[in-house]
């Protein structure tokens, strides 16, 4: 705990509307001016923190986590190079270099080369390289850009692939961040999709309306279910205390066994069909294909954008995201303020189950068009990774997303063509959060640290403020 | 992780402690009426579906297997009197708990805990009385669940290693898999399943290295490094497994099985024989690791430091025990003992590694691990549970009861939802739990 430690935090915080920038500034002598990086820093610093979920995160003030060394400031150049951002990229490029390595390493070709490795060691690295970026360049192609593409149509079809599959990564995503932001740990997204498909798989199979109606109560169910088992954790948690944790991975399986229970039932069932499969959705339960029928790219892309917009309006104007991210910030102080901590636990994880629900309408009416087991996909699970990526911000966790889109679209072709197993991306994506989540190490790898008078204890530690708090 | 809140919440009223009642230490928090109303609740649903509801048939419960050097008659239960008695049994304790509560006083362990085993045997009967076939070796479903245990066993002792310390460890999923996969692997090498053990120890505790180092050192967030551990470690030997074993089957992934070790006569004792005498060096080790971890930490100057990390790691550090340090040996110490149990499923139980091969049982054991209080000997018992349930669930679909197998694989952690949200009464986590300690 730091807190015992430091200052208390003025009491600012939980009554102003912008607390984690005012923060930085009131430490720079409140002038007004553009951020540097090592504010942005701080500011990433202190969504993570909240993230953290911490129930007591830092009531300290971002900035004296980070210390400010005093001493000769710092070039420009770097700033950028140390900045948060900066940061981000040397932590994406470290993991593609890692996993390239992991590559190389299982290649047959690298093994041959390795055996004459000291008489000829230009082999064993060109091996290594060709290797490597093999892999990449074929993601790369599975990703964005296939020059093989029969036309610009067909070229820029991965491109399409990789935004269909980051629509459920970006709403599901943006549910783990807001919780986040409220300081909840939100590792639920998972059951929460699956409740979303059953329900909304539901009325887009056993009712049959008209166009239009249809799919608005298709989407409607989703967002219920999800909101309904997101909000039960809330529930659970205000009354009685029952860490978020814990629920939300219960809650998963919990929901798992549901959906496979209802498939085996015959209101899921596809009539005259063993496996566990549910009947395919009316055409008028389905989200439209934004570019006709050639790319699976559906409406759910566009709700996905919407829903971003939605969350960056609901943390940063309104009333009622001011009080989840107060809450986020120190309970203790936001309940003393008069906000209502356990409403807006409960709120903010229905809110959250509800864009998770979003994903699981994209699913059923969007890519899947039926209720399977596998309906969730792992989505809830890589949508916490897209979240702390994103760093709990909605454009940030956007962003993300379509990172993480890219990698899974791209995994596909990767896998066909160089025969490297989609699980890299798995190694990839988790390392990229890792350096992300401590930047003092990409730093010190990249040899970046910042010149500092090292106090004998505190030095390293300082920078490195993403104190989870009391989790 | 501090899973229960100890303040009330806010606008309910907690009625004024009467003086009679000081004696109740002043630290205890009014007794609420969760647990009574919780057993109240579950007595009467299992009065009416066990009791009333109950099949008509009669179930039938073996005792012995062939191999017993004496043989027990099998135990015959008319379900529905069976169930009428198990329930009303239960309904006394819950009525017990009320009036308890009436005089404002908690109810005391063995209430619930009493109350939990006649719920189970009365489900037992339930199920088996309703099945097409009305009959279960009593003594396989043990043996059987005590074999299902056996990982969730070490995860949870390392949950319990981890958490003592202050270092909330999400990544058990991570851990088991990283031992299960680097058993498989070694041993399949080495020819030696002795060193696919080992290996699965060092194996588990480089995972809870990283734990450690990311968590302690660069203090970022326990239940993020977590959680991304078991991302890491599920994409690594996902990868592995896919460029390496398959390649290879015979060379990487052919481990030679851990023998069982058969104790002569002992191991012929009915029900509990094969359970504590037949076992693999895995399966003893975790009898073993239940012990030492026990009297480790309760009863060594050891634990007293380890569990004075977790309450009050400020405390602990003024008295000069070395905070941090304490914390990263335990996380890894944690880490080899579920090392340890994930080369239980490439070693014991299946021969040989496939992806995802420990399929969710780290979140198991940390379920059991709070279920058990964060104690080694309640986690094992609540192990034991888990296992219980997943073998049960194996079995009703054989012997064909009306319960769909689904329900039976949600129980677990149906369980683990009332047990957090305050049935077995306050499982409260180490104090300083997740927080980590700055120095300064």
């Amino acid at each position: 705990m730091t807190d015992q430690n430091e200052p208390q935090h003025p009491g600012g915080q939980p009554t102003d509307p912008d607390a984690d920038k005012n923060d930085a500034d009131k430490h720079h002598a409140g002038k007004h001016h553009l951020p540097t990086p090592a504010e942005e820093e701080t500011a990433a610093v202190v969504s993570l923190d909240t993230a953290g979920g911490a129930m007591e995160p830092s009531a300290v003030p971002a900035t004296a986590q980070s210390g400010k060394i005093p001493g000769p400031p710092e070039t420009l150049v770097r700033r950028i190079f140390t900045g948060s951002g900066m940061v981000s990229v040397l932590a994406v490029l470290l993991a593609l270099i890692l996993g390239g390595l992991l590559i190389a390493l299982t290649d047959k070709q690298v093994g041959t080369t390795a055996t004459y490795l000291l008489a000829r060691p230009t082999d064993f690295l060109s091996a290594v390289w060709s290797a490597a970026t093999r892999s990449y360049v074929a993601l790369f192609q599975g990703s964005v850009f296939n020059p093989r593409g029969a036309g610009i149509a067909g070229q820029i079809a991965p491109l399409m692939e990789t935004l269909t599959i980051a629509t459920p990564l970006i709403t599901a995503g943006l549910g783990v961040a807001l919780a986040f932001r409220a300081g909840l740990f939100n590792i639920g997204a998972q059951g929460q999709i699956i409740m979303a498909g059953i329900l909304a798989a539901w009325a887009g199979f056993a009712l049959h309306l008209p166009l239009g109606l249809h799919l608005l109560l298709v989407l409607v169910a989703g967002i219920i279910g999800g909101a309904f088992w997101g909000g039960l954790v809330g529930y659970l948690k205000a009354r009685t205390g029952a860490h978020e944790v814990i629920l939300t991975i219960m809650f998963n399986y919990i929901a798992l066994y549901l959906l496979r229970y209802l498939l085996n039932t015959p209101a899921f069932q596809r009539p005259g069909e063993t496996n566990p499969i549910s009947p395919v959705l009316d055409a008028s339960a389905a989200y439209p294909q934004i570019f006709g029928s050639q790319y699976r790219l559906h409406l759910g892309f566009l709700l996905a954008i919407a829903a971003t917009v939605f969350v960056w309006w609901l943390l940063n104007r309104s009333t009622v995201g001011f009080e989840f991210r107060a809450v986020g910030a120190n309970p203790k102080a936001a309940q003393t303020a008069g906000i209502n901590v356990s409403r807006s636990t409960i709120l903010v994880m229905a809110m959250a189950g509800a864009l998770a629900g979003l994903s699981g309408v994209a699913q059923v009416a969007g890519t899947e068009k039926v209720l399977t087991d596998g309906v969730a996909a792992t989505y809830g699970f890589d949508a916490i990774t897209v979240a702390l990526l994103g760093r709990s911000t909605p454009w940030g966790t956007f962003a993300a997303g379509l990172l993480f889109g890219a990698f899974r679209a791209g995994a596909v072709q990767m896998q066909i063509q160089t025969g490297t197993p989609i699980d890299i991306v798995l190694v990839v994506q988790s390392l990229i959060v890792l350096f992300i989540a401590a930047p003092p190490l990409v730093r010190a790898v990249f040899g970046l640290n910042p010149r500092r008078k090292k106090r004998p204890t505190a030095g390293k530690t300082k920078t490195a403020a993403t104190t989870g708090g009391a989790a | 992780m501090s899973t229960t809140s100890t303040s009330p919440l806010p606008g309910k009223p907690d009625a004024p402690q009467q003086a009679g009642e000081r004696r109740q230490a002043a630290s205890a928090k009014p007794v609420t009426w969760k647990t009574p109303v919780l057993l109240t609740a579950l007595g009467i649903v299992a009065f009416i579906f066990f009791g009333l509801m109950g099949p008509n048939q009669t179930a039938r419960f073996g005792l012995s297997s062939s191999g017993d050097f004496f043989q027990l008659p099998a135990l015959e239960v008319p379900a529905f009197l069976g169930g009428i008695i198990l329930s009303v049994l239960m309904l006394g304790l819950a009525g017990y708990a009320v009036y308890l509560k009436t005089k404002d006083q908690a109810a005391p362990r063995w209430v619930p805990v009493t109350f939990i085993v006649l719920f189970v045997a009365a489900f037992l009967i339930w199920v088996v009385g309703g099945a097409r076939t009305p009959s279960i070796s009593l003594a396989g479903l043990i043996a059987g669940s005590v074999t299902l245990a056996v990982p969730l066993v070490f995860g949870s002792l390392s949950g319990v290693l981890c958490e003592r310390a202050g270092v909330v460890n999400i990544a058990i999923e991570g851990q088991l898999l990283g031992g299960a996969f680097t058993a498989a692997l070694v041993a399949s090498i080495t020819k030696s399943p002795f060193i696919g053990l080992l290996a699965a120890a060092v194996a588990g505790a480089v995972v809870s290295m990283v734990l450690a180092l990311f968590s302690i050192k660069y203090l970022v967030n326990q239940i993020i490094v977590g959680v991304v551990l078991n991302v890491l470690v599920s994409g690594l030997t996902g990868f592995l497994f896919n460029t390496v074993m398959q390649a290879d089957k015979a060379t990487f992934n052919s481990p030679d099985q851990l023998p069982i070790f058969d104790i002569p006569v002992l191991s012929g004792i009915p029900v509990i024989g094969p359970v504590l005498f037949k076992q693999s060096v895995v399966g003893y080790l975790m009898y073993i690791a239940v012990i030492v971890v026990w009297v480790g930490l309760f009863k060594t100057k050891w634990g007293l430091r380890v569990r004075a990390v977790g309450e009050h790691p400020l405390a602990a550090d003024t008295m000069g025990i070395k905070v941090n340090a304490t914390r990263f040996w335990n996380v890894t110490l944690g880490g080899a003992i579920a090392g340890i149990g994930g080369s239980f499923f490439t070693l014991v139980a299946i021969d040989s590694f496939t992806e995802e091969i420990s399929g969710g049982r780290g979140f198991i054991a940390i379920a059991a691990l709070i279920f058990g209080r964060w104690n080694p000997v309640g986690a094992f018992f609540a192990s034991l549970l888990f296992g219980f349930a997943d073998n049960l669930q194996s079995i009703v679909t054989i012997i064909g009861t009306p319960v769909p197998s689904q329900f039976m694989a949600m129980l677990p952690y149906l369980v683990t939802v009332l047990a957090v949200a305050g049935l077995v009464g306050r499982s409260r986590p180490p104090a300083a739990d997740g927080i980590p300690y700055v120095k300064g």
